[in-house]
């Protein structure tokens, strides 16, 4: 062996270690959240925790419905805002838009990315709050504002994943499609949106990651409340935020059903994301 | 290059080694938010009056404090609920008391509420403010999240065995509650009495007003002590600290922002 061909086998090496240590501290996250969450889920019943409707921790009560429910509702809203916003923003920039246009306008949007959550959440706690209160009722802290608030967080990864994926659809296609007559709408509907649909299904999901993980804006705007919102005005808790808020004070069993809360909150994830990996995979081989 | 990350590593070792120091020295002082700013206040006093002593004030919670006190984390842990039986292996001293205020929006017509109906309101049982007397709104409910010294000391003055119910706001702070009370015209909700600000208006309860002197005469009900917990008998700066407190100088300093003095 020639000194050359050892010293790849050492990077080679190397890099295996390194890549192995990132995934290992996955595990460990996994296997810590699992080890301190569980054996109070089997104490009281995984029933309990999955559809119980009280939340007194202090009290051995543990039903996390209200917050799952909580998450998901909060989660869907969000994609029903960002969704039709991100995606025209970045119809508009690539099909439309003048190319120095969208030079100014994608980095702007870009910097979106980088507020601070605590940001939105005191922007959403001066403004949106009070704006809903007197306009639709309510305490103002709730589904809604939480939704709006986390659907404006969500648009710069969901426009600038759908911008890259639309770039990248070939440029004989459009012109094609423009050579047999059709408009540049007509273009973009039926010819440019399907050949990058896995893209743009991967900004969603994307999205829609950072729209349940999402903690700190969420629980200064969402009004926290333990229960399943029964309209869009009503406040509402997410998983989340129900370690967030009460992770100082837990000790005990209640740090326990915390961890549980973790638990079924990264079952949560990985159930979406399956779903919807599997979507964009069929999508791409269709 | 390597002798730039050379250069870099050992700068670190040497801010790691000053990390060090600065917190050998002095005392920690971590637990209830609602004894943090008196906390605060104190030891900013103490530590001007004698130099070279450092104490470092930390929130959390009470629940957080005691275990801080009870694993040797904070030299003291604050509580602003009394201890449970199963950490009352810890050394309790009363350093102040506060009474709890039951705060509403400045522009809320009603002045006095009963104890009684306060616990309706928190568990659910009255919803609008015309059952008390008030406008035809749905009444917004504050609370404290579960496992707050606040909010344990609520449930214990004011709901005994009732439930706060599912449908309230729930805040992290006495200041988030004062904000959502302070912006929110149908809002309820409780902080420390020392914490009222001109931004919200606290009840009356069944008459009383909420004032120092009704509270060391004993006619408002809703008083709880302000714990200062050590793992140990006081001893050395954390004794000196305690004293501190508890002296005629330290006991002042809380009076005037707003608490009740521990004797």
């Amino acid at each position: 062996m020639t000194t050359l061909e050892r010293n790849e086998k050492l990077i080679q090496l190397a890099l295996l270690m390194i890549a192995l240590s990132a995934i290992s501290i996955l595990a460990i996250i996994t296997l810590f959240i699992f080890k301190e969450g569980m054996p109070i889920m089997f104490k009281y019943g995984v029933n309990k925790f999955l559809f119980g409707l009280d939340w007194y921790p202090t009290e051995q009560s543990f039903g996390l419905l209200p917050m799952i429910i909580g998450s998901l509702a909060v989660t869907a809203g969000s994609l029903i805002i960002g969704i039709p916003f991100g995606l025209a923003c970045a119809i508009f920039l690539t099909e439309f838009s003048s190319l120095r246009l969208r030079q100014i306008i994608k980095p702007i949007i870009e910097l979106l990315a980088g507020i601070p959550s605590v940001v939105y959440g005191f922007m959403g706690v001066i403004i949106l709050v009070p704006f809903i209160r007197e306009h639709l009722g309510g305490s103002g802290l709730s589904v809604l504002a939480a939704s709006i608030i986390l659907g404006i967080m969500i648009l710069p990864t969901i426009i600038s994943i759908s911008i890259d994926s639309l770039q990248a659809v070939p440029r004989s296609y459009r012109e094609g499609s423009i050579a047999l007559g059709a408009t540049k709408w007509q273009t973009t509907k039926m010819v440019t949106l399907p050949s990058a649909k896995s893209g743009i299904i991967a900004s969603i999901i994307l999205g829609m990651g950072r729209a349940i993980g999402e903690t700190m804006a969420v629980i200064m705007i969402a009004g926290n409340a333990v229960s399943i919102p029964h309209s869009v005005l009503d406040p509402v808790r997410t998983l989340t935020s129900n370690i967030a808020l009460e992770m100082g004070y837990a000790s005990g069993e209640h740090r326990q059903a915390l961890f549980a809360t973790g638990v079924i909150l990264f079952i949560i994830i990985m159930i979406l994301n399956t779903i919807a990996n599997a979507t964009a995979a069929k999508q791409r081989t269709k | 290059m390597k002798r730039k990350l050379l250069v870099f590593f050992l700068c670190l070792l040497f801010l790691v080694g000053c990390g060090r120091n600065a917190s050998q020295k002095g005392i920690t002082v971590a637990g209830s938010t609602s004894v943090q700013p008196f906390a605060d206040k104190w030891s900013e006093v103490y530590m001007e009056e004698h130099p070279g002593r450092v104490v470092n004030v930390q929130g959390g919670g009470s629940s957080a404090g005691i275990q801080a006190a009870l694993s040797g984390a904070a030299d003291i842990g604050t509580s602003s609920r009394e201890l449970k039986p199963e950490e009352k292996v810890l050394h309790e001293i009363v350093v102040a008391r506060d009474g709890l205020a039951i705060i509403v929006h400045p522009s809320n017509l009603i002045n006095n509420l009963s104890i009684e109906q306060v616990k309706q309101i928190f568990a659910g049982k009255i919803r609008n403010w015309e059952e008390l007397g008030g406008q035809n709104k749905n009444i917004d409910v504050v609370t404290r999240e579960e496992g707050s010294g606040t909010r344990g000391a609520f449930q214990e003055l004011v709901m005994k065995k009732v439930r706060i119910f599912r449908g309230c706001i729930v805040e992290d702070s006495n200041g988030t509650v004062r904000e959502i009370v302070s912006g929110d015209p149908y809002a309820i909700g409780y902080i420390s009495l020392g914490l009222v600000s001109e931004k919200v208006k606290a009840m009356n309860l069944d008459g009383v007003k909420a004032t120092d002197e009704n509270i060391i005469t004993k006619k408002y009900k809703l008083v709880r002590p302000f714990l200062f917990v050590t793992k140990d008998e006081p001893a050395g700066e954390t004794k000196e600290f305690i004293d501190f407190v508890l002296s005629a100088e330290g006991q002042e300093l809380i009076r005037k922002e707003g608490l009740i003095a521990a004797k």
